[in-house]
């Protein structure tokens, strides 16, 4: 034992839980639990909905028909048609692109931006989580849907800015699981000994702490992809989102507030989607969260 | 007690001026132009700049910055670009719905869901517990706006008990109107805290102290509310403030399904209009009411907890 201790060694010889584990326990979650199991295949049948939209609505989303308007359900359209004559499944069916688009991409990228922050503030500490702090705290203080509102206010609508303002709303949430998970890590004494060999910084944080700070992040992806989902149908029914008309779940409803005498069925139709959707996303996530992350609660 | 208090309102001065520095920031130097985005690509050349030098957008940001904070806190919001009338008096005329309909929703929120939250746990893994997770996971999944479009089809349109817009006139009337949109949030908050004072009386229940209670012989009222829910009302305390921030930016989408008046639905149109002026109005006032109730909620820690005023 003269030699030094190469810093590969000291990998392999971490008691970190091969990949393949997480992999078995997400399994192992699914299946354990009966409700469960219907959140997994809602959310599957969603996603094929979403990407095979063209194939399956019956109907043009936005083609009118004067002819046709304020239907109530028939074999013709199963969930008849709004005051443009517009065939309302069909547009449900486009509309749970939005969703899931918006759904993924916003929190995917709050996490990207969020653990950079998180982990600069958690590892280096002094100023730099000073500041990070302080701005996330002040963000953290105002509620997801009313930040998202403010900053549309400023911003105005269109794809990228709905991007842009789902993913500054989540970032605090993600950096302050970052920072508080990284300071946690960094006690740890792998990375003392990652320090103690002399590992340059942006090795130790990519080895040794991003890895180790991951399933918390992953679980808080999960429970914000049902967020993602809600605020987007309340921006685009606050008129901030997607923008008519092209078919949103939120703009749907919208529409439909317009035409209250008309017909309820948008209405109902696009309300049960959303609902079915953040709450099967709900449950997968706190399943998740249960087996990755028992230490931590949102 | 007061030096406590003290050093929590000192402590929101830089929270207060930070938030008007990212009002600054969001409404000078995202949208690009504030000119051509309040008077339309259709404006001439000599209408913008007669509106820059209205608006003071030609002199130095660091002056701009000054002012802005100057108006902001004398409350001077300008003229609405739309109907040129103050917008103070359309905040003040706004802002009381606004509160109107916060409050209710806590209250009821409140009323419900605490106790069902007991019922739960006070019975856990029977029947009030599962009822009160199924009503929980329904309450963290229906968006508000699509609930609130619900209860005005089913009870205002259809049953014709409640009207279908508006805010009311007189007390009487303006808790009618305030019901049914005050219920649509209400539910949503019920079901946190339900959710949140069954999780926190259940880990005090299991303490020491209430086995000691109980083996003293004390009853199971007295068990449940005086050992158990007063030593779980700090964690309610920190959900009652969420949820009063969760009622308010409701408020917003609430105030557009009911068509109510409201500072949402002031700023939403507002939005609409590209109605400059109020917009920054409408965002400042909300910004501050988030730093006001978080204020408050520390206020409320103290009177829940004395141990904290020793920190």
């Amino acid at each position: 034992m003269t030699e030094p201790v190469d810093p590969a060694t000291t990998e392999t010889m971490e008691p970190v839980p091969p990949p393949v584990s997480v992999v078995s326990t997400l399994i192992h979650v699914i299946f354990s639990r009966p409700a469960t199991i219907v959140a997994v295949a809602i959310i599957v049948a969603f996603i094929f909905l979403a990407v095979f939209a063209p194939w399956i609505a019956p109907y043009d989303p936005v083609q009118q028909s004067i002819l046709a308007t304020n239907l109530s359900p028939t074999a013709d359209h199963l969930v008849g048609t709004d005051q443009f004559g517009r065939d309302v499944l069909s547009r449900l069916i486009y509309g749970s692109r939005n969703s899931l688009i918006f759904g993924l991409v916003s929190p995917v990228l709050a996490a990207f931006f969020g653990t950079i922050l998180g982990v600069t503030a958690g590892y280096f500490g002094g100023i730099p989580d000073r500041l990070i702090s302080r701005v996330i705290d002040l963000l953290l203080a105002f509620p997801e849907l009313l930040l998202a509102i403010l900053i549309a206010a400023a911003l105005g609508g269109g794809f990228w800015n709905i991007v842009a303002v789902l993913t500054v709303a989540f970032i605090p949430g993600f950096a302050r699981v970052a920072r508080a998970t990284t300071l946690a890590v960094k006690q740890e004494p792998y990375v003392e000994a990652a320090v103690a060999v002399g590992l340059r910084t942006p090795m130790i944080i990519f080895r040794h702490v991003i890895p180790n700070i991951a399933a918390p992040i992953v679980v808080l992806i999960t429970l914000w992809v049902a967020s993602a989902i809600r605020l987007e149908a309340s921006l685009s029914f606050l008129g901030m989102g997607t923008q008519a008309p092209n078919p949103s779940w939120g703009n749907i409803i919208r529409d439909g507030l317009n035409n209250l005498f008309g017909s309820p069925w948008p209405i109902v139709g696009a309300g049960l989607l959303i609902t079915l959707i953040v709450l099967s996303f709900n449950l997968v996530g706190d399943a998740l969260r249960d087996a990755l992350d028992p230490d931590t609660s949102k | 007690m007061i030096r406590y208090l003290l050093i929590r309102l000192l402590d929101a001065v830089p929270t207060v001026l930070l938030v008007l520095t990212l009002v600054f920031i969001a409404m000078r130097i995202l949208p690009g132009d504030p000119a051509i985005s309040a008077l339309g690509d259709m404006a001439t050349a000599e209408q913008l700049q007669v509106f820059r030098d209205k608006m003071g957008l030609n002199d130095p940001l660091w002056q701009q910055y000054f002012s802005f904070l100057g108006k902001m806190l004398t409350l001077d919001f300008g003229k609405s670009l739309m109907n040129g009338r103050e917008v103070v008096d359309l905040i003040a005329f706004n802002l009381p719905y606004t509160i109107e309909l916060t409050l209710a929703a806590v209250f009821m929120g409140i009323f419900v869901g605490v106790p069902f939250g007991v019922w739960a746990a006070t019975n856990p893994n029977r029947t009030p517990d599962a009822a009160m997770r199924g009503f929980s996971l329904i309450g963290y999944a229906v968006p508000d706006f699509y609930l609130g479009a619900l209860l005005l089809i089913t009870f205002s349109l259809n049953l014709g008990w409640f009207p279908i817009n508006g805010g009311g006139e007189g007390l009487i009337d303006r808790l009618y109107h305030v019901f049914l949109p005050a219920l649509t949030l209400a539910f949503i908050k019920a079901a946190f805290l339900g959710r949140l004072t069954r999780t926190a009386l259940l880990e005090v229940l299991g303490k020491d102290y209430v086995r000691t209670a109980r083996a003293k012989g004390a009853r199971e009222p007295r068990v449940v509310y005086r050992h158990g829910l007063r030593n779980a009302l700090l964690p309610i305390t920190t959900g009652l403030g969420l949820s009063t921030l969760a009622a308010l930016s409701g408020s917003v989408a609430v105030e557009m399904v009911f068509n109510r008046p409201g500072i949402g639905k002031l700023l939403i149109s507002a939005i609409a209009e590209r109605d400059y002026a109020v917009i920054q109005a409408g965002v400042t006032v909300f910004a501050m009411f988030v730093v006001a109730i978080n204020l408050l909620m520390d206020l409320v820690y103290v009177l829940v907890d004395p141990r904290i005023r020793v920190k």
